[in-house]
């Protein structure tokens, strides 16, 4: 069989690289056609929805318009139902690229909160101080839960019930109690991403410290190893890439978190602020643009979660 | 029942005074499950001297296992004595009595084939100088030299297997208790491990424990083979060898090798006249 095989096929070498450039073809087609769809429904979805409003205005006005002006004006309204997907990508090449994210003002360089950067990087470094300490604090309860029992038949429940309460009923009480002592600014924000970061670390640690099985175990007890031990060389190394798995999912979690904290507190700057700001003013455009961006930003902490999880793991020697 | 293996174990090759290395007398071992108690092990006896390879050939359930475990003080018997090199197990483990050679290398998948040896080391606190000099004697010992550096997804079923030989070999133990170690491999490999591990066993003068399920295997391999029969375990017959030390792959084809299998054969089916 190996004999047949095309020298571009075969592993090693350029062989490799041609292989690897197929596989990105292959895989494309599908993307594309997916994505195809999706624009030529949300197309269609946007002539649907924003038609009412065009014809309304014919009506008052007394116009005459073919279909085809309809069409037209239901795809270039200036507070659309349903923005077409251009009218988003212009809204954020206008706001990122279009828009320097200092601008002087009396003298001196401030930050211009008409670049959606800025009000990114007002959501983001809330949301990584967040992550940083929902998954400190995952990683100590998950310790806690597997080598005590008490800790394990009590914070679990509690780990549970706590991610059942709507973030979004608690987090003004949350902001309001901690701006009462004096808390403003970043670390509010990050106290509510940490806490819906830091429940899928709890679970995917606990599932990666058990994960060593009974004969990895006994191993250890046949060397008398302590306590400390099991977990330093054992339990602890074993669960790295169940906690990669979480990672992923608590830093999509902590994103949301800090968003939704900007919501309810009348928050200036953030991608939240951008949300509510866009709903009073019903700039659906505004908002449109913020959630890309702030989807943009979800994907590019997972791909980059994603990235280090493959270099950890090579290095660790799990790779293959 | 276990007596009849003292009559005719005469024919055994040395007659050197011997010190027991294990000795169980009237084990009793209890499991409570969910289901009632389940007796793992009950009235064993045995004897095993140094320098002796002993292999424990029976069906599943039969308590094979359960008694290296015992010895290993990875289960406490409930009833009966047993000591290893005249020390309950618990001590024997402490002094780092015996090597534990599981059904699976168990190798840990983070840690190179050295640092797999080296993991025992480590948590025995030899300094670093000789953990080095240990793991290139072991690998030497188990024909790994050169794959120290690889991670276990990296080499064969069979040198996974080996390398959990050398790890168990590392810290001097005289003992070595192997669970089924050539249970997952295939037939030409497990051959081959065979004859290494006698040609092993030849040089080291180690002690082995060897759970198989192949007659062939206890039989090429073992100077006393002790047949087991389930619910309850026990023990069924002890069978001294006679083959010579020294033993080719083709022994397995001489008469002698064929009547001591036909023994051990006889011993197994006696044992399983309680189910059927």
């Amino acid at each position: 069989m190996s004999a047949a095989v095309d020298p571009a096929t075969r592993p090693g070498g350029a062989g490799l690289l041609s292989r690897g450039v197929s596989a990105v073809g292959r895989s494309l087609l599908p993307i594309l056609v997916v994505v195809g769809v999706i624009v030529a429904l949300w197309y269609a979805a946007a002539i649907m929805m924003n038609r009412a409003w065009t014809l309304d205005q014919i009506e008052r006005r007394g116009l005459e318009m073919t279909t085809s002006e309809i069409i037209a004006d239901t795809l270039s309204q200036e507070r659309p139902v349903l923005p077409t997907p251009v009218q988003v990508a212009t809204e954020l090449w206008n706001t990122t690229m279009g828009e320097p994210i200092l601008r002087e003002r009396r003298g001196e360089y401030r930050p211009n909160p008409r670049s959606l950067f800025f009000h990114a990087w007002q959501t983001l470094a809330p949301t990584m101080l967040g992550f940083a300490l929902g998954t400190l604090g995952g990683i100590l309860l998950a310790v806690g839960i597997v080598h005590n029992r008490a800790m394990d038949l009590s914070v679990m429940p509690w780990a549970i019930a706590s991610q059942t309460i709507p973030i979004l009923a608690i987090a003004p009480m949350i902001i309001v109690v901690l701006n009462s002592i004096g808390l403003e600014g970043l670390l509010p924000k990050s106290l509510i991403s940490a806490y819906l970061s830091f429940f899928p670390v709890v679970v995917g640690m606990v599932k990666g410290l058990r994960s060593p099985s009974g004969m990895d175990l006994d191993l250890l007890r046949t060397y008398s190893a302590s306590g400390g031990e099991t977990f330093w060389k054992l339990r602890l190394p074993a669960s790295v890439p169940f906690l990669f798995a979480s990672l992923k999912v608590g830093i999509a979690a902590a994103l949301v978190g800090t968003i939704v904290a900007e919501l309810p507190t009348g928050a200036r700057f953030g991608l939240g602020a951008r949300l509510l700001t866009g709903s009073y003013y019903g700039q659906t455009i505004q908002i449109w643009s913020a959630l890309f961006m702030a989807a943009i930003c979800a994907a590019a902490l997972v791909g980059i979660l994603g990235l280090i999880e493959r270099l950890v793991l090579k290095r660790m020697g799990f790779a293959r | 029942m276990a007596v009849a293996s003292e009559i005719d174990g005469s024919a055994s090759m040395s007659t050197a005074p011997q010190s027991p290395v294990i000795e169980a007398k009237g084990l009793d071992l209890t499991f409570q499950t969910n289901d009632g108690p389940v007796q793992a092990l009950r009235d064993v006896n045995l004897t095993i001297n140094k320098g002796d390879f002993v292999s424990f050939i029976g069906p599943s359930g039969c308590g094979k296992t359960t008694f290296l475990r015992v010895v290993a003080a990875l289960e406490h018997p409930t009833g009966g004595s047993i000591t290893v090199n005249g020390m309950t197990p618990d001590e024997a483990r402490r002094k780092r009595a015996y090597g534990y050679v599981f059904q699976a290398a168990g190798l840990y998948p983070w840690r190179t084939i050295e640092k797999n040896i080296k993991l025992p080391l480590e948590i025995m606190g030899f300094d670093k100088a000789e953990q080095d000099r240990r793991v290139k004697n072991v690998l030497e010992l188990v024909d790994l030299a050169g794959f120290g550096k690889k991670y276990p997804w990296q080499l064969s079923g069979g040198m996974q297997q080996r390398a959990s030989i050398a790890r168990a070999l590392a810290f001097d133990a005289d003992l070595l208790l192997m669970d089924e170690p050539f249970g997952a491999l295939d037939e030409i490999v497990r051959d081959h491990l065979n004859e290494q591990l006698l040609e092993l066993w030849a040089r080291t003068h180690k002690t082995i424990g060897f759970v198989t399920h192949s007659i062939p295997e206890a039989v090429y391999l073992s100077t006393k083979i002790v047949v087991m029969s389930p619910r309850p375990g026990r023990i069924t017959d002890v069978i001294e060898s006679t083959l010579p030390a020294e033993r080719p792959l083709d022994i397995r084809d001489t008469p002698e090798f064929l009547e001591i299998a036909h023994r051990v054969r006889e011993g197994l089916r006696a044992g399983h006249a309680y189910d059927d």
